[in-house]
């Protein structure tokens, strides 16, 4: 049996090749990396490219690296190499944890940082923490590359600043010094749910505070009113009171399978509170587990 | 139509397919290898759960073409010549009632057993996370795999 789509399947070796591929064929190509949300939508019917990009033998693409400040994740890098990696989860614990609630392990082997981007579904776990290091997404066709901030990547559900004729190679993360963050993520159970909410927070030694949310608006996006009515504060209840009023001015929740709106904002408070505190106490050397914040279903 | 080498279970195998062919139909169409099951078909139940160079995956979201110059292992590789301990232990602790998850849960636990083969329990829970079982309730499996490894509760 196969799928009721037909398509041509590529497997270039280098960059150009791809870009070359993506020139000739534009919207009707696409990139293969780890496949778990394409095929699903080539399967459903959601999707009918002419041609797949295969993009896991091109070297280039498969760069994890740390330089200095800079965490650099390629193209085809999958979510379980990054959980791996112990340099991401001491600078990148926001990410770290966000990578951890994608699915399951079986779909995280394969799928990927980049994919997740790309996809541009609200509920994408990886964009809170990525919004809050402020990370640049490296894109190229085949005459020119382009930068673009992360805050100005995601348009509206499933779409991005990525032309047709473009590839995302790769993104870049700056470290935030001297900072700890965390991702709180509410699903109705752990492994494989997407999120009904997710906050990612996070807090500097000189109380400069960035928070982010997936999953209540059209597209992820940070929190700047709250972030600008905690900056150079301590933490204190009624402080977090002040900013939970601010939620509903920051989110735009729907009703969908998954919860409410209403649910949703509620929610959001608790999540906001809990995930300063706990913010707080890795930024002290506390070890927190953020899957046991909001009572720890696994 | 392109003749494709798999390696699948340490052995070269030539297969004709087309580039829209899953993995997983493959497998058991045409390659006669039916230990993955297809629960659901979009990367939820984890029933189809191969090993690509050692690493669980989904196979019913992998084209076959894609696995070419990567190694495959199913159950009836890890049980070429015996049952491995693990499947030992499932038997011992009637851990399955129908079966159709035990492949990919077999194939999942093998995995981690090669990386922490002392998993705590909360490893086990995540290791299986995405392998549905509507029979058992999960405790007679995690219950075989502590019984086995001996890991700390
Ligand atoms: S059949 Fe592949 S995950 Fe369900
Ligand atoms: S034993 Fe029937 S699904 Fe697990």
């Amino acid at each position: 049996m196969s799928l009721a789509h037909e398509f041509t399947y590529e497997r270039p070796k280098t960059v150009d090749e791809v870009l070359l591929l993506k020139r000739q064929f534009g919207s009707k190509a696409f990139i293969l990396a780890g496949g778990t949300d394409l095929i699903v939508n080539i399967k459903e019917g959601m999707l009918t490219p002419d041609l797949l990009i295969d993009i896991k033998e091109v070297a280039e693409l498969k760069k994890l690296s740390l330089n200095g400040e800079m965490l650099f994740i390629g193209a085809s890098i999958s979510f379980d190499e990054l959980i791996d990696r112990s340099e991401v989860q001491s600078y990148f614990p926001m990410l770290h944890d966000a990578c951890k609630t994608v699915a399951s392990h079986g779909v995280r082997t394969r799928a990927t940082v980049i994919g997740n981007i790309c996809s541009a579904v609200p509920s994408l776990d990886s964009a809170p923490a990525l919004l809050c290091h402020d990370a640049i997404v490296h894109c190229a066709s085949f005459d020119a590359k382009r930068d673009i901030p992360i805050r100005e990547w995601f348009l509206a559900p499933r779409k991005t600043a990525l032309q047709d004729i473009e590839i995302v190679t790769g993104i870049s993360i700056p470290k935030v010094p001297e900072s700890a963050g965390i991702y709180v993520k509410l699903g109705r159970y752990g492994g494989e749910d997407l999120a009904q909410a997710g906050w990612g927070i996070m807090l500097s030694r000189d109380l400069q505070y960035r928070i982010a949310h997936c999953a209540l608006g059209p597209v992820p996006k940070r929190a700047a009113k709250i972030e600008a009515l905690l900056d150079g504060n301590e933490l204190s209840d009624s402080l977090i009171a002040e900013a939970i009023k601010l939620i509903p001015e920051e989110i735009s929740p729907i009703t969908d399978i998954r919860s409410s709106k209403e649910y949703r904002t509620h929610v959001s408070g608790v999540m906001l509170k809990r995930g300063l505190y706990a913010a707080r106490d890795r930024l002290h050397g506390k070890k927190v587990d953020a899957a046991k914040l909001l009572g720890g279903i696994a | 139509m392109k003749e494709l080498i798999l390696k699948v279970n340490n052995e070269l195998r030539s297969v004709y397919v087309e580039s829209n062919e899953i993995l997983l139909d493959v497998l058991r169409e045409k390659l006669g290898i039916k230990s993955p099951k297809c629960g659901c078909e979009r990367g939820d139940c984890g029933a189809c759960t191969v090993l690509l160079d050692g690493k669980a995956v989904r196979s019913c979201l992998v084209l076959a073409v894609e696995a070419e110059g990567h190694s495959i292992t199913t159950v009836e590789g890890i049980s070429a010549e015996k049952l491995s301990a693990l499947q030992e232990s499932f038997i011992q602790f009637n851990s399955f009632q129908c079966g159709y998850c035990a492949p990919g849960i077999i194939l999942a636990v093998t995995e981690l057993l090669e990386k922490h083969p002392k998993p705590s329990l909360e490893e086990i829970k995540e290791s299986i996370a995405g392998n549905l079982c509507r029979c058992t309730g999960y405790t007679p499996i995690f219950d075989a795999i502590m019984d086995l490894t001996k890991g700390d509760k």
